[in-house]
């Protein structure tokens, strides 16, 4: 998905075609998604951050696809402004506010599986560590008490800032998100938007390959037919 | 002549320039026409009082695709492939409106790039503040970073590099250089040449405004209390759009009908014309009431003199207009034929349909006076170089080797770079906080590497020292990196260049970049002159800037500056010297920069240079780090930060033990390797004449140091490493 703005597409696409899969660039004046299996909305700064961080873009034409392709359980992925877009558009919860200490923070950081209840998770152990780099200057997620609650019991917390052994503390916590979350899904799953860019990290030589663990539980996901429920393990 | 109404000395014009404006016109300049000239002929636009020795730097060499003189220069990198690059400065702007002024400096320099054909894929910036002790260098500071980072996250072009010192000279004139590159096919390049009559001259992009009235002027002239109060001379940056402009460009090379493009920076519209015109031999005229302004009300002298940001003016093959037109409305662009190239040599300006300036473009765009000015070695000189140090026999090493790491000069900059993207695109191999970026070249085995770097205090003390030792250093860096050093742009800041002293300073340093270029065959492909940067308390240090770039032909030799392995042997290619002056450690004692600038001998430098890269083509190292500011100190402290590695050294030098461990002596690199490979690495260091000895060797987590038997130094690598860490951003909180 290619926004006016965006500026991860090319990384996105790349990171893809490094799972051994096929991406095309689609832009945002496009109405279908005929014939994809699978969407990322990529990070950057679509219509500039005007207004609020994606709150335009939610507007694109081709928005309508892409929910439907959320309602048919396919996996949609928003990465940094993506997941904005995803918050604003209303196929995720909670919002995203300026980092706690104003700053934009390009950084790695370390994130926790704490769901398996999303294709891009699936393969993954619950509870294991990636390094995956942050760079955003709104990242703060924020939802209310009640809507936590049932993220939390319904498995939809994907990720959540750790240290580099596991431990979830504040400290670890790089721009004030609610619960140290970095990453969320929709209630049926299919649907996550995380802050952290997974697709930099997919290659050995530009800092390591633990993104890529995402796409390929993605691609397995997939070619299972998308067997079995979206369950939490 | 001089009898004329016309008031020409507020857009900076001398008497005699007025005097030549006429005799060369046949006539007086109407206001509109004057105005033009004083932008075109303002110091920032024609280089008047630099050209002169600006043509005396090496240009030229085998893999140079493009010298000075375009928007940028191009250099080959090999397998067809070209970078583009260039550094330009912000600082008037930025010391008046900190967060705009560096933001549009990174727009300003993004567009030099893309304009030539080549798509921006990186940039660094050179920065020089005041002490972080006064809250004004402070906010100068934060706002100088923040509005750097913005611009170019917003883009998607990761700020891969970057060097900044702190030091009084520069608290009323901070300088903010940015550079960009950019990469291409040969074929891909983009001249700014406007040729073929009747062809349409189009203006995309941002609508045009009152912002950045006079920029080119006020840059011009030094700061003064009053300057604060201009503003309005400094533009407004807008990255989205200049997102949507670089993707809308970058589309439009891919059809045929681009002739000509050129962004609109400094003296807007006047300057992007009547230079089109000039390089294309041809003339060009424009209507002004086809342009889209952003305001109502303009004058015709408003609207030519405009900095707005964010637009490029291009020609096309007539009757393409059509198709030129929907690739910038696909991008939500607007691109608007505002005239045509014509053969009359002539920018004419039109307000509907009447002639309102008409003027030769060449004597607007190339003709201003070229000066060379008187010059004077200053008397300053007379008393920097001694200076009587206390007893350092009883010195305590650790407190001083940490006093030098908070340094802010010497310091971690991750506050600063964890603010900039320095990672989009993925191709970053090696970041910001090393001796040397380096990207990878998608598609093929080759990366490239960027530095960039200098020393106003070594220029202080020795101007033609220290310009050439910020060559020898930045490619000392880009050789530690692994690769080979190809082409330099520079950005030469200085004081009042009609002041003696200061003309002395900048043709000392215009000859020492010349002397480490030709040694060390990296010729000036691109650069950009900043004068006037003196506030009511004097002149900034003379600050020549070096962004270099080098190419690194296999990507699996990239080697980084950390060590990495336990039990690694630490060597130094070079010699300890008894050089102390200029350096960062002189002046944490004294609050002067003083003594001697290092000396640097340019050949015994390339022989070292030479034989880190052999070592690292064979495959021999395992690290390798140039040895710079804070001395041999502080880079064996920094070689421990990578990986938390430290490291057991033992010295023998007869050398004072300060200028032992803290001076700024040259031509220096540690490297570390494996046991088995050091037999080898000096057998090559001999073919080479270069002195390679054995400090010690990689382990532990401490870092300890000998010197004479005597272990003066025993630090947890820890620590050092948090105080060093965490310096700046202590520092930003107070």
């Amino acid at each position: 998905m290619v926004f006016p703005g965006s500026n991860c597409d090319l990384d996105a696409y790349q990171a893809i075609l490094e799972s051994g899969e096929e991406a095309s660039y689609v832009w945002h004046m496009e109405k279908s998604l005929e014939g994809f299996d699978a969407v990322i909305l990529p990070g950057g700064f679509s219509y500039g951050d005007y207004l609020r961080c994606g709150a335009i873009a939610r507007f694109s034409p081709i928005m309508a696809s892409v929910r439907k392709m959320a309602e048919n359980g396919r996996p949609v992925l928003g990465i940094c402004n993506g997941f904005q877009i995803l918050t604003e558009a209303g196929l995720l919860p909670g919002v995203l506010l300026r980092n706690r200490d104003l700053k934009f923070i390009c950084k790695n950081v370390y994130l926790r599986v704490e769901s398996t209840m999303s294709p891009f998770t699936k393969a993954l152990e619950s509870g294991s560590v990636l390094k995956i780099p942050i760079a955003h200057g709104d990242g703060n997620y924020f939802v209310d008490g009640e809507t936590l609650r049932s993220l939390e019991e319904n498995g939809q917390v994907i990720f959540r800032y750790c240290s580099a052994d596991g431990e979830v503390s504040p400290q670890f916590n790089p721009n004030g998100s609610i619960s140290n979350i970095a990453g969320v899904s929709n209630a049926r799953g299919n649907v996550l938007g995380m802050m952290p860019h997974p697709e930099r990290v997919c290659e050995e030589i530009t800092g390591g390959t633990d993104g890529l663990l995402l796409f390929k539980s993605m691609i397995s996901f997939l070619k299972g037919g998308m067997a079995g429920e979206l369950v939490n393990s | 002549m001089s009898s004329s109404t016309l008031d020409y000395s507020p857009l900076g014009l001398s008497h005699s320039e007025f005097d030549l404006i006429c005799e060369k016109l046949g006539r007086e300049p109407n206001p509109l026409e004057l105005a033009m000239f004083g932008v075109m002929w303002s110091e920032h636009c024609s280089y008047k009082n630099s050209k002169a020795l600006l043509k005396t730097l090496p240009t030229g060499g085998s893999s140079i695709l493009q010298g000075p003189g375009e928007n940028a220069g191009i250099v080959d990198i090999g397998e067809g492939l070209a970078v583009v690059m260039k550094v330009e400065s912000h600082n008037h702007p930025s010391a008046v409106e900190p967060y705009q002024g560096a933001a549009t400096g990174v727009g300003g320099i993004i567009r030099d790039i893309f304009t030539m054909g080549a798509r921006p894929i990186a940039l660094l910036n050179s920065l020089r503040f005041g002490e972080l002790d006064k809250a004004r260098t402070r906010y100068l500071f934060e706002n100088v970073v923040k509005g750097i980072g913005d611009y170019g996250n917003c883009m998607g072009i990761p700020t891969v590099a970057g060097e900044i010192y702190f030091d009084d000279h520069y608290t009323g004139n901070p300088l903010v250089n940015a550079m960009c590159v950019g990469i291409m096919r040969h074929e891909e390049v983009k001249y700014a040449r406007a040729k073929g009559i009747g062809n349409p001259v189009m203006l995309v992009g941002a609508t045009t405004g009152r912002d950045g009235m006079g920029g080119a002027a006020f840059a011009s002239v030094e700061l003064t209390e009053q300057s604060l109060e201009r503003k309005s001379a400094v533009q407004v940056g807008d990255p989205f759009m200049e997102k949507l402009l670089l993707e809308a460009c970058i589309e439009l090379f891919k059809t045929d009908a681009v002739v000509a493009i050129q962004d609109l920076g400094a003296a807007g519209l006047t300057s992007s014309c009547c230079e089109m015109a000039s390089r294309g031999k041809s003339g060009i005229w424009i209507e002004l009431s086809c342009i889209p302004l952003r305001e109502e009300a303009m004058t015709p002298v408003e609207i030519m003199l405009s900095e707005s940001q964010e637009r490029m003016l291009v020609v096309v093959k007539r009757g393409r207009e059509k198709e030129v037109g929907a690739i910038f409305e696909k991008w939500g662009l607007s691109g608007t034929v505002i005239g045509e190239v014509t053969d009359d040599g002539l920018l004419t300006v039109l307000e509907r349909g009447k002639v309102v300036a008409s003027l030769p473009a060449r004597l607007l765009a190339d003709d201003a006076p070229v000066y060379t000015r008187e010059s004077t070695r200053p008397a300053y000189l007379e008393s920097v170089g001694r200076f009587d140090l206390l007893e350092s026999e009883d010195m305590n090493i650790e407190e001083t080797l940490i006093a030098l790491l908070e340094r802010p000069t010497i310091a971690g900059k991750e506050w600063v770079y964890s603010q900039y993207d320095h990672m989009v695109r993925t191709s970053t191999v090696t970041g910001p906080g090393s001796d040397a970026a380096v990207i990878r070249i998608r598609g093929t085995d080759r990366a490239i590497a960027l530095t960039i770097d200098g020393n106003g205090s070594y220029c202080y003390l020795d101007p033609f020292m220290g310009a050439a030792i910020a060559v020898a250093e930045a490619a000392r860096n880009l050789v530690c990196s692994g690769a080979r050093p190809l082409a330099i742009t520079d950005g030469l800041n200085f004081g009042n260049p009609e002041k003696r002293e200061i003309y002395w300073q900048f043709k000392e340093t215009i000859a020492g970049l010349t002397a480490a270029c030709d040694v060390l065959e990296t010729p000036v492909i691109s650069g950009n002159v900043s004068f006037y940067n003196e506030t009511e308390t004097g002149a900034i240090f003379p600050t020549p800037i070096v962004g270099m770039v080098g190419v690194i032909e296999d990507i699996s030799k990239v080697t980084g500056s950390f060590f990495i392995n336990e039990g690694d042997v630490i060597l130094l290619l070079g010699e300890n010297t008894n050089e102390l002056g200029g350096s960062e450690y002189l002046r944490m004692l004294t609050g002067r920069t003083i003594g001697e600038c290092p000396t640097i001998d340019l050949e015994r430098e390339k022989r070292v240079q030479r034989l880190c890269l052999e070592a690292i083509g064979r495959r021999l190292l395992d690290s390798a780090h140039d040895c710079s500011e804070g001395g041999l100190a502080v880079a064996l402290s920094e070689c421990c930060f990578g990986k938390g590695l430290g490291a057991k050294i033992e010295l023998n030098d007869t050398l004072p033990i300060d200028a032992l461990l803290f001076g700024e002596a040259q031509s220096r690199i540690v490297v570390s390797l494996k046991e088995s490979k050091l037999d080898s690495l000096l057998e090559l260091a001999g073919e080479f004449g270069v002195p390679a000895r054995i400090l010690g060797r990689v382990g532990s987590d401490e870092l300890k140091i000998d010197v004479w038997g005597r272990e003066v130094l025993s630090a947890p690598v820890g620590e050092l490493e948090a105080r060093w860490r965490g310096a700046i951003e202590c520092a930003m909180r107070s």
